[in-house]
């Protein structure tokens, strides 16, 4: 496992966009070879969407043969509801770039049948060839996606209900009502998550830093399902310094020490020299 | 005109980008998308039909409102809506062309107090028309009189303006037909008026209150009766009086608000209303403030003198006389300038000057959900503007009708092919 430290969340969010941008330059994607990228949604990832924006408009990236693969949504919330992850992602990714509305998918909190809607999501994902980039946050709670504490780390894409941790924690989303906040979420399982060829966490806040340390430093365990991705092949977590505040410093030097190991991953001109 | 082909085909789906737009009250960095002469939602389009747009306007950084809707004009280049009762759809058809370059897409020609055998002549042929690339459309007529008050006639023949003596027979009798008719202006106070106005309410017609000497109980009870709009504010009616507000205390009435606002017309042309009158009703009752021109067929023709009908008259420094005097004769500053002047002299926010000419008029007229909004849904009647709201082109459901000379023109990108990585 990678885990590149970075001062700041902005520092964060830029190197999270570098590295989804080289990632599909360097896969070359075209009419019969599309990037699959899984997308997360919440605080933590909109400043990589806005630079990811920014590198669209100045032509350095295009989205036409991406294809995306939400990670949730909420049940039974209307898709125009400003919480909803529909109208996040339209209004702060999909509304700004070049792709294909054919190739967005996100799952359909409103169907009528939910785990038919859920079996259809994998297999749009294994049509599509699998997900060659998941990007991914976590909770407070170590939670990935919503694969709330407790839940399989082989589980698939499902309906699931939300711990009370998560519904206090989103009630401020939803005018601080807590009966107002859905209580059932559509979710990729850690499952899921875990066939991609390749997983990108980010994890800034200090709120965040027990999370981290739970992911990195104890073992495998269902109640903090983040860490699950130990056993992952290609896992990369970026954090910013906030969120290293419970790690030991032995662990925190150690990656610190690969910085120039971690540049390399975004540093394009380089890659092309060795080319 | 190259940069209107990719709307010839109406049912293509066309993205406006590089633009801000007013949209519930407020200016925002958006995108605009229209199809079949409608706004569309595009997060529906994206998430439900999957299609990207078919072609993409680059707007230049314009700020693009709904078009201007007039609900108050008498005519103009060189026609009179009341007196060219020969050629009544040619007449039409020239303002409601030259209106396009106002910024007007919409507007309810006016017809002031006239002869018995004139309604029956004009308001036949008078007919409601969607708006089109030969112009703003027709949203029925404004009937000022000839049911008003004799001591403000204004402008008014005297001989002419009637009393209401069996109701709304008379009403019909005078006028012929209403079916294309939006808003009747009269005087609250005369015998009758209040039956009438209850009725012509019911029938969907809006009454507006003017050239009247009512006092505010008067104009209370016809509101009660449903009237929901006021004649050009301050003219043509008493003087404000703190002991009886008359028409003008409306704007703060107390009995207003069960039925929501009460809107009021108001000329904003720096010469018919005073700047501090004008901010006195701003003030007082912003929501229901509509701009109108009220102009006369000299609006819209060049400086110097020009014969129209019997009158002769000479425009000066954009003012009209009648020729050889210093006599006013009537309004011709267009809708841009009464909307600048507003803004100006108010010192209220783009977004309100801009409603006051868009939201507000098409609010009176119960039409909002269609005009005067870039909501989902609503007509794609837009115009494009500049700083301190420089017009630079009109379109109708989504048709560029007007390109103002010498501003920026809008571009049609195309959708790129591969964009290639340059890192």
């Amino acid at each position: 496992m990678r885990l590149v430290i970075l001062e700041t969340s902005d520092k964060v969010s830029e190197w999270a966009a570098k590295y989804v941008l080289k990632r599909i330059n360097d896969f070359k994607p075209g009419p019969d070879r599309y990037f699959v990228l899984g997308l997360p949604t919440g605080g933590t990832p909109l400043g990589m969407y806005k630079k990811l924006i920014e590198y669209h408009n100045e032509g350095k990236i295009s989205f036409k043969y991406v294809k995306t693969f939400n990670m949730d949504e909420y049940v039974g919330l209307p898709r125009e509801h400003p919480e909803s992850y529909h109208y996040y992602m339209w209004n702060n990714f999909f509304k700004h770039i070049d792709i294909d509305p054919a190739n967005a998918h996100i799952l359909d909190g409103n169907a009528s049948n939910l785990q038919q809607e859920c079996d259809e999501f994998e297999k749009k994902i294994q049509e599509a060839g699998g997900v060659e980039l998941f990007v991914g946050g976590i909770g407070p709670d170590g939670h990935i996606a919503f694969n709330e504490p407790g839940s399989s780390l082989v589980s698939r894409t499902r309906v699931k209900t939300l711990a009370q941790d998560t519904l206090e924690a989103n009630a401020r989303f939803f005018g601080n009502d807590i009966n107002k906040v859905p209580k059932q979420a559509l979710t990729v399982g850690v499952g899921t998550v875990m066939d991609a060829k390749e997983v990108m966490i980010l994890i800034t806040g200090a709120h965040k830093a027990f999370a981290l340390y739970k992911a990195i430093e104890e073992g495998v365990n269902h109640m903090w399902t983040v860490s699950a991705f130990q056993q992952h092949q290609h896992t990369i977590m970026i954090c910013d310094e906030d969120a290293t505040l419970e790690l030991r410093v032995k662990t925190v030097k150690y990656f610190k020490n690969l910085w120039s190991v971690h540049s390399q991953l975004i540093d394009t001109q380089m890659i092309e020299e060795e080319n | 005109m190259k940069n209107t082909c990719l709307c010839d085909s109406t049912s293509k789906l066309i993205q406006f980008t590089n633009c801000s737009l007013l949209r519930d009250g407020k200016i925002i960095r958006e995108d605009l998308w229209v199809r079949d002469g409608k706004i569309v939602d595009p997060e529906k389009v994206f998430f439900d039909e999957k299609v990207s747009s078919d072609g993409r306007i680059d707007c230049k950084g314009a700020l693009i409102s709904p078009g201007f809707i007039e609900l108050q004009i008498n005519g103009g280049f060189g026609v009179d809506f009341s007196f060219n009762t020969k050629e009544v759809e040619k007449g039409i058809q020239i303002v409601a062309h030259g209106l396009l370059a106002h910024g007007v897409t919409a507007f309810c020609p006016t017809i002031v107090t006239s002869p018995r055998d004139v309604y029956h002549s004009i308001l036949p042929v008078l007919k409601k028309m969607p708006g089109s690339k030969d112009g703003a459309a027709v949203l029925g007529i404004h009937l000022e009189g000839p049911f008003i008050n004799p001591a403000k006639k204004g402008a008014h023949p005297e001989n002419l303006i009637c009393s209401l003596q069996e109701g709304m027979k008379t009403l019909l009798d005078m006028y012929g037909s209403l079916s294309d008719v939006s808003i009747v202006t009269v005087a609250p106070e005369i015998d009758k008026a209040l039956d009438v106005i209850e009725e012509l309410v019911e029938s969907g017609i809006t009454v507006s209150l003017g050239h009247s000497m009512a006092n505010l109980q008067q104009g209370e009870e016809a509101v009660k009766k449903g009237a929901t709009l006021i004649t050009h504010l301050f003219n043509a009616m008493l003087p404000f009086h703190h002991r009886d507000p008359g028409l003008v205390g409306l704007l703060a009435s107390d009995v207003v608000p069960a039925k929501g606002t009460i809107y009021y017309g108001i000329i904003s042309d720096g010469v018919h209303t005073h700047p501090s009158a004008l901010r006195i009703a701003h003030r007082t009752n912003p929501e229901g403030l509509v701009l109108v021109t009220d102009a006369i067929s000299a609006l819209g023709l060049e400086e110097g003198t020009h014969q129209l009908g019997q009158a002769s008259i000479e425009i000066r420094n954009s003012r009209a006389y009648i020729a050889g005097t210093d006599t006013l004769c009537g309004s011709i500053a267009n809708m841009i300038e009464c909307v600048q002047f507003f803004h100006k002299a108010s010192g209220c926010s783009v977004e309100k000057a801009l409603e006051a000419a868009t939201l507000h008029p098409a609010k009176v007229l119960g039409i909002e959900n269609i005009k005067g909004t870039l909501n989902y849904g609503a007509d794609a009647d837009f115009i494009l503007l500049g700083e301190d709201f420089d017009l630079w082109s009109t379109w109708i459901s989504g048709q560029h009708v007007y390109q103002a000379e010498g501003k920026p023109q809008v571009r049609i990108i195309k959708v790129p092919e591969d964009i290639k990585p340059v890192m």
